[in-house]
């Protein structure tokens, strides 16, 4: 009966006091805590979006008029190369194991990841991964972008060593996301509250445990792929060289078998974070939970047959390009049914417009037309147009930017207040939105029709015909209004953390685990581990928390109509 | 609730679904416009296919986009919190959520169809016309991995193409089997009108792609590998494009030109292709028998120099 009682607890009951956390640089480095973890993820990996970010807008420079002489070849070649695997693998993934670090504990009610230590492991292995790479920097930084393929990359055609740094990020921070997934399984699997079953599980719980298999199941094959790289570069082992009985199609193949599931690696969480996020304001539970987790999983799985979709235009037989227009256009279907879903969920609700609700709001309305485009390209004979334009580039970044980084984005704003105890700035948040989603309409909208007009990617200039120089200019105009959107977040999270308002365990009125603790949380997370009964927790909590402090006859008709 | 209240809400609905359907046609008519599709007048019927089927596409995106994108916009009007607005309580309604799985899936199997029907006249060639230019029956290629294409006669002009780091040759079909003394030409190809061109594609060095976007998609250019394309130009004109496959520093730099002239036309360049080749051999022969020459001849002077060092110590 006890024991019942403090399951039942409420937020003000767990509120404690121990001693402070040490705070000297020291402890960060030697931290084994999984929230102290998460923010080093956090900030490395934003830094690295900041750096990524300038990257492209030097591109954007390089590309506002034809003919332009600001950036040389090699430069230009180098930078886009920094530019994609920079945001690919040491932004988007880790931010994404960033967030889950911080918040999976937390939201199963867990009091640390299953292997604190190797946690650590991970966050270290990644950032010496990007210190490796960006070292080239000071001798010669990669050229062959961020697919290397092969012979391009080979020691014939990139003598320097950028090629060699680009591998080991692959191999450093490859070990650091097959660890952080690991561990993801193993704490999922094991460490959930009493009562939190499967079906009870919050959606970005459910998008992680897909995002660790996935990483467990595509990182292995990327690490031999540039490993047979290495060797062919320094022991003549000639894997990928036509000339020594390789082939430079094994080098593609091999890529992106990894390469498309890290697509979904990079976006499956960013759907669990809308997933947690509209039906919190919307005041209304998330419309069909176990479809939404189930086109997670089947998602996942045609992730993995649908590589070559990137090979259309090699030489292929006809029933090779058939099968992967069919994959292809399978997957579109639990995707389209994840964003029917979101919709469904904000349908007859009350939307309270806040700033993590909007940037989901406009993930989905940018997602789209990113999701919309990829059915084009997978119609093969119409890829055999788009493929390697700026169509391409477009694509792309609407599925990255206007996806993944707008779902990131509505993480910050949604758990910034857990995670520092102090809110962001509704109106600088609105801001932001603002100039981030007019930049990403403007950027790559119009990169459709410039890839349509017939420029390749990966052309560090272009000549003066048809309307290339008006729409080059015109998405580089929008991607400053972009950086200038991103830099405002960055403002207001600087500006938060001097004097932002006090946030309180609970200001979003949100469902699951991490808001029944204080903000931020004490080191053990959870005095008392509640008893999940619904998938909604925390809105049992406060139901219980109303009917123990009001007068039992005062209750029936607010219960009868809250009622599941 | 007053009975009003689901009927407005089915009137706005409807107005809704409405607007996005004119909204849709509309767009499908400015689809027409440079912006919204490939370049393709005046090229190659491949090419024009290829534009069709995309316009098709894009006319089902527009459908989606606009009804999805409508329904969002308008839940988020008409949905905002307002005082004694009360969420719904619902989690989901599985004839729905299979209606529209299904529904999904229905658009994606039209997609397969019309790409399937279309198909046949995008990868395969049709015959040259009876005044094009001679053609010859299409050789076997060796290492072939994919299916060449072929017209239903057989009989086309087969170029082969190869990419090189920064630029493309191209080799022209000749009566003999020695492949050396074919006419050969580099970044411009010239071809024939009216006749049924085929291309083998190859790569010297790195991993090339073929492109001109007004006559048909791009091949890519692998080492090791032979690919297959093919195009045929009705009427004269130039055509532009460039490697579509990241393949060096100069990437940007290397374009192609294709220009197509009426057959006699290209009879006449041909031979005078053939002549200018063979003089520049001849040339080329001339001078390395000269050097030759002078080689034996600088053969003492070097020889007796070799002596009066070994004199010298």
């Amino acid at each position: 009966m006890a024991a019942t009682d403090r399951a039942l607890a409420v937020p003000e009951i767990t509120a404690h006091s121990v001693d402070p956390q040490s705070r000297g640089w020291v402890s960060w480095v030697t931290t084994t805590d999984h929230k102290r973890i998460g923010i080093l993820y956090l900030v490395t990996t934003f830094a690295f979006f900041i750096l990524g970010g300038v990257e492209a807008l030097l591109m954007r420079v390089q590309l506002g008029t034809p003919d332009n002489t600001f950036l040389t070849p090699s430069t230009y070649n180098a930078l886009f190369t920094l530019h994609g695997t920079t945001m690919i693998f040491l932004f988007v993934v880790p931010i994404m194991a960033g967030f889950g670090n911080y918040f999976l504990p937390l939201m199963i009610g867990a009091r640390d990841m299953a292997f604190p230590k190797l946690n650590a492991l991970s966050y270290w292995l990644l950032l010496f991964g990007g210190i490796v790479f960006y070292a080239s920097l000071f001798f010669s930084p990669p050229e062959a972008g961020w697919t290397s393929y092969a012979p391009l990359s080979l020691e014939a055609y990139s003598e320097s060593g950028g090629i060699d740094a680009w591998i080991f990020l692959i191999h450093l921070t490859g070990i650091s996301s097959l660890i952080g997934a690991v561990n993801f399984y193993a704490t999922i699997a094991n460490m959930r509250a009493p009562g939190m079953g499967w079906g009870r599980l919050p959606l970005f719980v459910w998008t992680l445990l897909v995002y660790a298999i996935l990483l467990i199941l595509a990182l292995p094959v990327i690490a031999g792929a540039v490993t047979l790289l290495l060797t062919d570069r320094h022991f003549g082992t000639g894997f990928f060289d036509q000339g020594q009985g390789g082939d430079p199609l094994l080098w593609q193949h091999l890529f992106w078998f990894f390469g498309h599931p890290e697509v979904y690696i990079m976006i499956l969480p960013g759907f669990g974070i809308i997933s947690e996020v509209l039906p919190v304001f919307a005041r209304k539970p998330i419309f069909g939970y176990k479809a939404i987790a189930a086109a997670t999983v089947v998602i996942a799985f045609l992730a993995l047959l649908v590589w070559a979709h990137h090979m259309f235009t090699t030489p292929s037989a006809t029933i090779v390009l058939v099968f992967f227009m069919i994959s292809s256009f399978l997957i579109a279907i639990p995707t389209g049914v994840k964003i029917f879903n979101w919709v469904a969920t904000l349908w007859r609700g009350t939307v309270e417009f806040k700033t993590p609700l909007i940037f989901s709001v406009g993930f989905i309305s940018v997602f789209l037309i990113g999701g919309i485009t990829g059915v084009f390209l997978a119609v093969f004979p119409v890829d055999w147009q788009l493929h390697d334009t700026y169509f391409v580039v477009a694509h792309l970044h609407y599925v990255l930017v206007g996806g993944s980084v707008f779902a990131i984005f509505a993480g910050i704003y949604y758990w910034f207040p857990k995670m520092t105890g102090r809110m962001l700035s509704e109106s600088i948040g609105k801001w932001s939105f603002a100039f981030m989603y007019i930049g990403i309409n403007v950027t790559f909208l119009i990169q459709h029709s410039i890839g349509l007009e017939g420029m390749p990617r990966r052309v560090y200039e272009y000549p003066d015909v048809g309307n290339l120089a008006l729409y080059n200019l015109i998405s580089t105009i929008g991607s400053f209004m972009l950086a200038f959107g991103v830099g405002l977040t960055v403002y207001a999270v600087i500006r938060a953390l001097r004097n932002g308002v006090k946030a309180g365990p609970d200001p979003w009125k949100a469902n699951t685990l991490e808001w029944f603790v204080p903000s931020p949380p004490p080191v053990n997370n959870f005095d008392v581990i509640p008893r999940v009964r619904s998938v909604e927790p925390m809105k049992d909590i406060r139901r219980q928390v109303a009917r123990q402090s009001e007068p039992a006859a005062d209750l029936s008709p607010v219960a009868a109509g809250t009622r599941d | 609730m007053t009975p009003a209240a689901p009927r407005t809400r089915r009137r706005v609905f409807a107005l809704t679904l409405l607007a996005a359907l004119t909204a849709a046609l509309v767009l499908a008519a400015g689809a027409s416009a440079d912006l919204l599709t490939p370049e393709s007048g005046g090229g190659s019927v491949n090419a024009e296919n290829v534009d069709t089927l995309y316009k098709l596409v894009l006319a089902v995106a527009v459908v989606v986009f606009v009804g999805v994108e409508g329904v969002l916009l308008y839940s988020l009007i008409r949905f905002r919190a307002r005082k004694d607005a009360v969420p719904a309580q619902i989690r989901g309604n599985t004839r729905l959520e299979i209606g529209w799985t299904l529904g999904a899936a229905g658009i994606l199997v039209i997609l397969a169809i019309v790409t399937f029907v279309m198909l046949d006249d995008i990868r395969n060639p049709p015959n040259s016309d009876a005044d094009g230019f001679p053609t010859q029956r299409i050789a076997n290629v060796e290492n072939a991995t994919a299916y060449q294409p072929r017209p239903p006669n057989g009989r086309a002009l087969n170029i082969e193409v190869n990419g090189q780091r920064y630029i493309w040759r191209y080799t022209y079909p000749d009566a003999d089997d020695n492949v050396l003394n074919n006419v050969f030409n580099y970044e411009t190809l010239v071809v024939p009108t009216k006749t049924t061109i085929t291309l083998t594609i190859k790569a010297q060095d790195v991993v090339h792609s073929w492109w001109i976007p007004d006559l048909g998609g791009k091949a890519d250019a692998v080492p090791g590998h032979t690919n297959f394309t093919w195009f045929k130009v009705q009427r004269p004109g130039s055509f532009r494009g460039q490697c579509a496959e990241l393949c060096g520093r100069n990437h940007a730099d290397m374009v192609a030109t294709v220009v197509a002239v009426e057959p006699a036309e290209f009879k006449s360049w041909l031979a005078s292709k053939k002549r200018e080749i063979d003089a520049n051999n001849k040339a080329a022969q001339q001078r390395r028998e000269e050097e030759s020459e002078e080689l034996r001849e600088g053969a003492n002077p070097r020889g007796s120099g070799n002596a009066e060092t070994a004199e010298g110590e």
